[in-house]
């Protein structure tokens, strides 16, 4: 199979449904000309042409808007913010009326959209340009959300998410474009909607989605050295939320640990956390833990920056307290 | 001044009628918002119904597209949704055109090309600029019909989308409704310009005023506009002065204008004006005016009596509708 970056994953996964769909098209801010700011439409303009493959002016409630107009009377626009913090000038578009138009309309409308882009830190950004802004979206009705953590799921999930009938927000990350994985040749869908059990294991679940799941898996093999088997489950689709698996896997080990790089009030963590103490209070051996960004905004310097956000370290701390073993 | 004798009857006597539907339609639901049978906020159209039926007559719904802001029961109307379809849903039943979901704001009606109804001021402005880059898209030779009142002219929201539809040639008509007051504040309180349609220059687009008291004004201004924008897919800017009777919704008194400038308005009531008009020209009656008036006060009592004997949309409702 070949490994390829996450930024070509995603790049198959656009070009494949472009291909296939010509309603399909792609539009934001450096996506045609300059090939993506991340490069992650590289090559899209010059296979789609400027009908289909829009470079827009830096104005986002206004394309954002747009978007969601053509997609309400059937076109299926995949609309990239360059960053999610940018997305912030576009929300109410997004709130008031991509979520809301089918539910206005007593179900007359739908509006099938993706909206996608960087989510989440970086390094060396501050405050403005390093945030995870999962929550924003999560917590709406009407949208779906979701945040892949490879390759192979962010192809599979993208799909499925430019043909779903519904406003998708799909969540990727600046720092892990880079990161490769094996994704087939042949063509493959993700169901949205299914968490993904990254790696099997009795004694503790470690719970994340996006970025931190590769953080998370090194800590469940330095875990393992210890003593300590860990089960890591990717959540993968926030909204829906698989919250079977969830609670399979918390069952099983009796002990749960979410890993959010949001900060932690009204969290995507937050949120779980309260799901499994209600739904799995009688097999927890311990309380919920959950590793977040600290509750301040995001310092410059690296060695602040870093401190700020979860860790191995600090993600092995939690496993251990919840497993007794400090 | 308007030829009326380049016009058949029929299409002046729809106009006529359409207009006085809208005007009894509004009249019955300040009552009904009186007794408590609507709720929430209720924007009314008396005064500016030449706007909306002009404007429907100058397009063709089977390709053109309709949006509008929360003053959407007039626009509702003319696209020619049934009255009962839109009181019940005012009322919140089940027979609504939005099931209950959306009341007095959230008129829709997507087979008549209407496409609400939206309650955040100038928030419809980037949706319909999107619906008229879909007829750019796919070249069907429609145009999409924006309006939105004063107040939204200031949005970021209306700003942006005129950049886009000058730069992706974009058959998309911009039309404000100039009732000269966003909510309590005039006009000229918050904004530099008095004539709208100067902003058009800015993003390099055709502006237009329009006397939005005049059906056949509205008609004309906006049929020519209309063609322009299919034929070579040019984006306008309509500034149509009109007057709403009202004040901004059911709850407000309008102590912030003068009786006379009410009156002075009512005075070029655009109902008045094409039955004076008609009369003249000897194409109805004053007979046959009060005739299909009291027809229409039917149709409207009737829309009422539908309204009440209604369901209430049963409970397991709410999860319906969000998601397709």
């Amino acid at each position: 199979m070949p490994e390829i970056q996450m930024r070509d994953a995603i790049r198959q996964a656009m070009d494949e449904e472009m291909a296939r769909d010509e309603k399909v098209f792609l539009l934001g801010e450096e996506v045609g000309e300059y090939n993506g700011a991340y490069k992650v439409s590289k090559g899209l303009l010059d296979k789609y042409g400027e009908k289909r493959v829009r470079d827009t002016p830096i104005a986002e409630l206004g394309f954002t808007g747009l978007a969601v107009g053509a997609a309400s009377v059937g076109l299926r626009p995949i609309v990239e913010w360059m960053t999610f913090n940018f997305a912030l000038l576009a929300l109410d578009q997004v709130i008031n009326n991509a979520a809301k138009m089918r539910h206005m309309s007593g179900g007359q409308m739908s509006v099938p959209i993706v909206f996608r882009g960087p989510n989440g830190p970086a390094e060396y950004l501050s405050s403005q340009h390093s945030q995870a802004l999962a929550s924003y979206f999560v917590h709406v009705p009407g949208l779906k959300v979701l945040a892949p953590s490879t390759p192979y799921d962010a192809k599979g999930l993208l799909k499925s998410a430019i043909r779903d009938n519904n406003p998708v927000v799909f969540l990727e990350s600046e720092m892990s474009y880079g990161w490769t994985g094996e994704v087939p040749e042949e063509e493959y869908l993700i169901p949205i909607g299914k968490a993904d059990v990254k790696r099997k294991g009795s004694d503790v679940t470690l719970i994340s989605f996006s970025k931190p799941v590769r953080m998370v898996l090194e800590a469940a093999d330095r875990l393992a050295e210890m003593g300590i088997d860990a089960e890591v489950v990717d959540l993968r689709s926030l909204r829906p939320l698989d919250e079977e698996t969830v609670y399979a896997s918390v069952r099983k080990t009796n002990r749960a640990v979410i890993i959010d790089e949001s900060w932690p009030m009204a969290s995507v963590g937050s949120h779980v956390s309260w799901l499994i103490s209600r739904n799995c209070f009688d097999d927890l051996d311990a309380p919920v833990e959950l590793v977040s960004s600290e509750d301040v905004p995001m310092p410059y310097n690296h060695k602040l920056e870093l401190a700020v956000q979860p860790s191995v370290d600090k993600i092995i701390a939690a496993a251990k307290r919840v497993s007794y073993k400090e | 001044m308007s030829d009326l004798k380049k016009y058949k009857k029929d299409f002046l006597l729809k106009a006529l009628k359409d207009m006085l539907l809208i005007r009894r339609f509004e009249e019955k639901t300040a009552q009904m918002y009186g007794l408590r049978k609507i709720g929430g906020f209720l924007h009314l159209y008396n005064g500016q119904e030449a706007v909306a039926v002009g404007a429907v007559a100058a397009v063709d719904l089977k390709t053109d597209y309709l949006l509008t802001s929360y003053r959407d029961h007039g626009h509702a109307l003319a696209v020619g949704m049934k009255p009962e379809s839109i009181m019940a849903e005012m009322f919140g039943k089940i027979t609504g055109c939005a099931r209950g979901k959306g009341g007095s704001m959230h008129m829709f009606d997507v087979e008549r090309h209407f496409l609400g109804g939206n309650g955040i001021v100038g928030g419809q402005i980037p949706m319909a600029t999107g619906v008229a880059f879909k007829q750019m898209y796919d070249q069907d030779g429609g145009v999409t019909l924006c309006f939105f009142g004063d107040g939204a002219i200031h949005q970021g929201a209306f700003h942006e989308s005129l950049n886009y539809a000058k730069i992706w040639n974009l058959p998309v008509i911009y039309i404000v409704e100039n009732n000269h007051f966003g909510m309590g504040t005039a006009v000229s309180r918050v904004s530099g310009v008095d004539d709208f349609s100067l902003k058009a220059a800015g993003y390099d687009l055709q502006g237009k005023v329009i006397n939005g008291m005049d059906f056949l004004e509205v008609y004309e201004g906006i049929s020519e506009v209309v063609k322009d924008s299919r034929k070579n897919g040019n984006a306008w800017l309509l500034d149509i002065k009109t007057y709403r009777y009202k004040g901004h919704s059911a709850s407000d008194p309008a102590k912030y204008r003068t009786k006379d400038e009410l009156e002075s308005y009512k005075k070029q009531d655009p109902i008045i004006k094409l039955k004076s008009q008609m009369i003249e020209a000897k194409l109805i009656t004053e007979d046959d005016f009060k005739d299909f008036d009291e027809e229409i006060k039917k149709a409207v009592q009737d829309a009422v009596d539908f309204a009440d004997k209604s369901e209430e949309p049963a409970l397991h409702t709410i999860y319906e509708d969000i998601l397709a």
